[in-house]
């Protein structure tokens, strides 16, 4: 066997003591009184603030893991300036979510320390699918991060339509599960090796064999499942729904980040010369979410469900950036346009939820979007914010989504994909109605709305909010951030 | 500049001061006048007329010390545009300083004289404030005429000739509010406006004879007008025959000449010594004094001669028998100013224009003198009048108390210039009465008094030259002495008709002194041109800017005849109106012998009324319809709000509003929306809430991902 | 030596089966029962693909036996999930779980 050397701990540092740091948790949480499950969750925000730390030193570092003896080119795991960002955003997603839940889980009764744990182990699935230089890694690191979502989906207990959500979730996250286990075989039989260093060089030589098509077909339903591509969204809206709206928050980052992470990857670093073959089918798949996602969205009156439809879109628009991945001169600029989209998405995303959970009641009661109305004059400030995510989500300056949206256009544009570019935009458009319906309830319309005041919550929207708002004025920095990253991949 | 050559003996460059000096009075009058007393107003214009006119004397002298060589001194540019250049340039020679001494001379006695008039005056009309705004336009008067008799080119005569017609039209609408018996009415403002429109119609004949100058000779000075006119004579005598008989319209409008004399008797509507000084003096004598210097254009035209000639001949006689049926003191010199003018008109058509000016200067003196002298009897008479409204009601009511005076004013409207109102004023007012006499006799032309050496020296040169015309003229001097000796024996003799002429008081020094000096003038202007060799003052001073004239004795026939017509007309007139007296309600004994020769005589030959139908009421009628049916029911109701507006408004209401935008653009975008929503609705329901449907769903996707992949 | 191809063959039928029971069983067990069938499709897959390609590399027993435990646990997670419902809804079937929807 052969020696496990500094080197690979090193790679994974900052995933190790995630993960052990979750397994402690997990056992200190036995110790703490019903009363002081706030101290679990500082232990959990505290751990991921370490690894954060962790993380960022490793920044500017290159470094392959756990590689085959004599092959230092074929390996596991993979720490480079990709991975780096990946894993901070992840960081970033988990510590916002446990921002989020804290209040959440005592308003609604469902305080168990175990929740901070499964995220945490989501989280190290979510961060080992970044690092991930291998399909059979790919593979692990999608279940790791799945089985706690199913489980924390269903936290619920005493909510049927969470419990519904969680059986939901489950089984057709292992339908699809079997799917892309289905293809990293054919892949395997087709090329012989489960490395994807080494797929792209059999891959290169010699003509593309329908088996590894196939395959990678297949790859791509998988993983269009856990971002929720169309015709694979069929669960998105239900489980967003049902699951509990902390869960819901940090399920939509986090997963649909690892699941772009892992299509990046394994795409990416594998199969650039299939492009010719899967480029249409991303083309059609990019169309269809957008559409599907955004046209749904519009007879909504839950607004969970409306989010949910609106994260389908979203997953649309990144798609679109990752559609010209097979072109050399374009793809950089395009994958990173989707990375800093993905990030804008993730800030808004996770303030819109924030708003959501502070206008939550007991028994999903004050999810209706006509439970807005009126918010303008209790609550002009999360009225603002709400507004804020609403013209971010569109598209709207002088926000962080419109500049990703210009970016992602610009990308697409330029990669000659004018078809798929309109279809954006008329989406786009459409989508503004009900956003813009939110914005109309709360300030046009007179009602009573109830909040939950606690300071973590509004500590993350306000700054979602303004993150929103100043960093798109100084975008650069971000974007040249992921531009680097993502040169490394090719 | 102006002072430095003062030194030397000859005073040219005082020229401007002639204009300056007025100016500085008005604008002194105008900005710190307020404050003043009304002696102190008078005094502050009355000064500033002296000045002019010491400045004139000045200038005479030195045009006399330069053996008649006169100057021309420049002041500024004005227009230089191409090829024109015309400059504000002062003319002194022995012709615009002749004229200069007349205006400014009469003029500060006037101003004089006026301090006193206006002091009652703006006291019977119940207005002290205005007494100011008087010698304002007085001093703007002065200023005109001097800037037309001094100017150096057509143009700066043009420019003074506009500036007096507007002084014309202040002075004559002074109480523009009322009528000339403090009535409340348009009539004052109808006879200013009346005189500025007819005065117009004469300048826009001015103007084409500018026009034409200037095409034709290329210039409007006059030294090179003159120079280049002979040679245009020669090749197209017409052009030069038009500029002069469009010149005439101009004297025509602005000396009252046939046919635009009808605004001079209306403006009688002004106080007396706007009357005087220039409705008698000066301003209408300007016409004189431009066909005057205009001698050598006229003088290459001998059909244009013709024309100026009858039309003053035929203005003398018309208006002589105008004024023997007029009732009112000042109409009556009115119509007898028009008169002596036509005679001005007909003696320089004539080419005399040594008598013209003469003429000119006599004419200034005895009829200022005769109108100051009027007024003086009209005051008269209305401090009789008000002396028995206060008597009548025995309190001392102060003439400042506007209800008092109200209520002590008779309920009968008295008119203190009628003559039936009059009668022994003789024996009330005699300094009045002498003054007058010295006037009247100087206008008949009774020896030795100076209307008859001028009058006499006009009617020679027309026996010579025009006897058609002399007999024209002769006539008309007859009726000059008939309707003076009417006027006399009405006014003068006899008994009061109205008790205010019974109780007529005298006026105060302030105005009967000036008119000593005039009258003093009448008795010895005669002596300016004696028709005895050696004797012909005026004849050589003018000489030198007219070029040799031709210079007469005395003609005892025409003399003896003309002397003899008069004293038979003042006979004739005794018989009438001075042996017996008449009573107010008498009609006047010429009605029945003329009857309606008389009646056309009272009317002024209904000439008016003529012009009123014939052109007024005709231009009244074009103005009403190009304004109501043009400009109101055409232009503004169809055009501009039927078809602009109406169709603008149909096109963005109806066109654009209602079948653009709502029916073709909104349709289709709610259309969209409403789309939108139902595919929506309609999709949604695939959501169905079973998990094997959603596990369909995957499957389906993977069948259709792996069918291309095989197919392909 | 049977042909490779009849391995995949078998593993499609299975896989196939497996994805029919998914699809087809109103009972949330047999969907799970169905998915189970499904990866172990795919490891007969992967260790056929092991045996005839290069049976030197490990790869394909390794990944087959990681399979193993990662089906595991899905499965206990899946149970666990299955009794909440139960509890909640007194239901196993999953047509019955249709609160949400549309």
């Amino acid at each position: 066997m052969p020696p496990i050397n500094f080197n690979d701990i090193e790679v994974l540092l900052p995933l190790i003591i995630l993960v052990i740091w979750a397994c402690l948790l997990l056992l200190v949480d036995l110790f703490i009184p019903k009363k002081h499950k706030w101290l679990t969750a500082l232990l959990a925000a505290f751990g991921l603030a370490l690894t954060l730390g962790f993380t960022l030193s490793q920044l500017g570092s290159e470094s392959n893991g756990f590689c085959a003896t004599g092959k230092p080119s074929i390996c596991m795991v993979v720490l480079d300036g990709f991975s780096v960002l990946v894993n901070a955003l992840l960081l970033l997603t988990g510590l916002l979510g446990v921002a989020l839940a804290y209040g959440y889980l005592k308003r609604m009764g469902i305080e168990r320390g175990e929740y901070y744990t499964l995220m945490l182990f989501s989280i190290s699935g979510m961060m080992l699918m970044a690092q991930a230089s291998d399909l059979i890694i790919v593979f692990l690191a999608l279940e790791l991060l799945s089985l706690p979502l199913y489980v924390l989906s269903a936290f619920a207990r005493s909510n049927s339509d969470s419990q519904e959500a969680g059986l939901k979730y489950f089984l057709l996250g292992a339908f699809s599960s079997g799917f892309i286990l289905y293809g990293i075989a054919l892949v395997y039989g087709a090329t012989g090796s489960t490395s994807l260093s080494q797929i792209f060089e059999i891959a290169s030589v010699g003509t593309s064999s329908l088996l590894l098509t196939i395959g990678a077909a297949l790859i791509l339903v998988g993983l269009g499942f856990k971002v929720a591509a169309v015709p694979f969204h069929m669960w998105t809206p239900d489980v967003y729904q049902g699951a509990p709206t902390p869960v819901t928050a940090f399920m939509t980052a986090g997963a649909k980040i690892a699941g772009f992470a892992a299509l990046l990857r394994v795409f990416g670093s594998a199969f650039p010369n299939l492009s010719e073959d899967i480029t249409p089918i991303l083309w059609a798949l990019s169309a269809a979410t957008m559409i599907v996602g955004n046209l749904l969205a519009i007879a909504q009156t839950n607004i969970k469900r409306m989010l949910a439809y609106s994260s389908i879109a979203h997953t649309g628009y990144i798609l679109m950036a990752f559609v010209p991945y097979g072109n050399p001169e374009v793809a950089p600029v395009s994958i990173a346009a989707g990375l800093f989209y993905l990030f804008a998405y993730t800030i808004t995303n996770f303030g819109a939820w924030g708003v959501v959970i502070a206008l939550e009641q007991k028994e999903s009661k004050g999810l209706q979007i006509s439970d807005y109305a009126g918010l303008r004059r209790k609550y002009p400030v999360l009225a603002g914010a709400m507004t804020v995510f609403m013209f971010s989500l569109i598209g709207f300056p002088p926000t962080l989504g419109m500049v990703g949206k210009f970016y992602l256009f610009r990308a697409v544009l330029s990669g000659g994909y004018t078809g798929l570019a309109i279809i954006g935009v008329v989406t786009s458009l459409v989508s503004a109605f009900y956003y813009l319906r939110v914005v109309v309830n709360m300030y046009m319309f007179a009602g009573e709305p109830k909040t939950d005041n606690e300071f973590w919550l509004r500590f993350t929207i306000a700054g979602a909010a303004l993150v929103t708002v100043v960093f798109s004025l100084v975008p650069q920095g971000l974007f040249a951030w992921a531009s680097r990253a993502v040169l490394k991949l090719f | 500049m102006l002072f430095s050559e003062a030194t030397t003996t000859s005073f040219f460059s005082l020229a401007p001061w002639l204009v300056f000096a007025p100016v500085i009075g008005l604008l002194i009058n105008i900005i710190i006048g307020g404050r003043f007393s009304e002696k102190l107003i008078g005094a502050v214009a009355s000064v500033a007329s002296g000045a002019t006119f010491i400045v004139s004397l000045l200038l005479a002298y030195s045009v006399w010390v330069g053996h008649g060589q006169g100057e021309s001194i420049f002041l500024a540019e004005w227009i230089h545009v191409g090829s024109l250049s015309l400059d504000w340039t002062f003319r002194v020679d022995s012709l615009s300083t002749t004229m200069m001494l007349v205006v400014s001379g009469v003029g500060t006695l006037i101003h004089i004289y006026a301090i006193g008039y206006m002091h009652e005056d703006v006291r019977f009309k119940n207005d002290p404030s205005r007494f100011r705004r008087f010698f304002v336009f007085l001093n703007l008067f002065i200023a005109a005429m001097m800037i037309l008799v001094s100017g150096d080119s057509y143009l700066m005569l043009f420019v003074g000739w506009e500036g007096v017609g507007l002084c014309s039209f202040l002075l004559i609408g002074f109480w523009f509010e009322m009528d000339t018996l403090a009535r409340p009415s348009w009539a004052n403002s109808n006879a200013a406006k009346k005189a500025f429109i007819v005065n117009r119609i004469g300048d826009l004949g001015f103007l084409i004879a500018g026009f034409l100058m200037f095409w034709y000779l290329g210039s409007l000075q006059f030294d090179e007008v003159f120079a280049a006119a002979p040679e245009l004579a020669d090749t197209q005598p017409g052009i030069i025959i038009a500029i002069t008989l469009f010149l005439l319209v101009g004297v025509a409008g602005k000396s009252a000449q046939i046919p635009l004399f009808v605004w001079l008797p209306d403006a009688m509507a002004g106080p007396t010594p706007v009357s005087a000084l220039i409705h008698a003096a000066t301003m209408v004598t300007a016409g004189v004094y431009l066909i005057a210097r205009s001698a050598p254009l006229y003088n290459l035209v001998e059909g244009a001669q013709s024309v100026v000639v009858i039309v003053g001949a035929a203005t003398a006689l018309f208006a002589a028998t105008i004024a023997v049926g007029q009732y009112d003191i000042k109409k009556v010199l009115a119509y007898s100013t028009i008169s002596q003018l036509g005679f001005m008109v007909a003696a320089v058509g004539m080419g005399a224009y040594v008598a013209g000016i003469f003429h000119l200067v006599t004419h200034a003196f005895f009829k200022a003198l005769l109108f100051l002298s009027a007024g003086s009897v009209i005051l008269g008479l209305e401090r009789g009048h008000h002396l028995l409204a206060h008597a009548h009601n025995g309190g001392a009511a102060d003439h400042d108390d506007e209800e008092e005076v109200r209520r002590t004013e008779p309920a009968e409207v008295f008119d203190p210039g009628d003559m039936r109102n009059m009668g022994g004023i003789r024996k009330t007012m005699p300094v009045t009465f002498w003054l007058y006499m010295i006037g009247s006799l100087a206008l008949v032309g009774i020896i030795p008094f100076a209307g008859f050496w001028s009058k006499d020296e006009i009617l020679l040169d027309a026996s010579l030259k025009y006897p058609a015309v002399y007999w024209l003229l002769s006539t008309a001097a007859f009726f000059t002495a008939f309707y003076m000796g009417r006027q006399i024996w009405m006014v003068f003799f006899g008994t009061a008709r109205h008790e205010a002429a019974a109780n007529a008081q005298e006026s105060p020094k302030i105005m009967t002194v000036p008119l000593m000096v005039l009258a003093g003038l009448s008795i010895l202007g005669g002596l300016l041109n004696l028709p005895f060799k050696g004797f012909h003052n005026l004849g050589h001073w003018l000489e030198f800017t007219l070029g040799e004239v031709e210079l007469l004795g005395l003609d005892p026939t025409v003399a003896g005849l003309s002397t003899l017509l008069a004293l038979a007309a003042i006979f004739i007139s005794w018989l009438l109106y001075g042996r017996v007296t008449l009573k107010q309600a008498d009609r006047d004994p010429l009605k029945k012998p003329l009857g309606f020769v008389f009646t056309g005589m009272e009317n002024k030959w209904f000439v008016d009324e003529a012009y009123k139908a014939m052109i007024v009421d005709r231009y009244t009628d074009v103005c009403r319809f190009l304004a109501d049916v043009i400009d109101s029911r055409f232009w503004h109701d169809w055009f501009h709000e039927k078809l602009i507006v109406g169709t603008y408004n149909w096109f963005s209401n109806t066109g654009l509003n209602y079948y653009a935008d709502q029916k073709i653009i909104d349709a289709f975008a709610n259309g969209l929306g409403r789309t939108t929503k139902y595919l929506s609705a309609s999709v949604r329901r695939i959501q169905n809430g079973f998990v094997r449907s959603y596990a369909l769903s995957v499957f389906l996707g993977v069948v259709l991902i792996l069918g291309y992949l095989i197919l392909k | 030596m049977i042909p490779l191809s009849w391995y995949l063959i078998l593993s499609a039928a299975l896989f196939s089966i497996g994805l029919f029971g998914v699809m087809a069983r109103r009972n949330a067990i047999a969907i799970l029962l169905g998915i189970e069938l499904m990866f172990n499709a795919v490891n007969i897959n992967l260790v056929a693909f092991w045996r005839y390609l290069d049976p030197t590399i490990m790869n394909g027993q390794v990944f087959a036996i990681i399979v193993f435990a990662v089906a595991a646990a899905e499965v206990a997670v899946g149970l666990a999930l299955v009794i909440s419902v139960y509890r909640n809804r007194k239901t196993v079937v999953v047509d019955d779980l249709d609160l949400l929807k549309w």
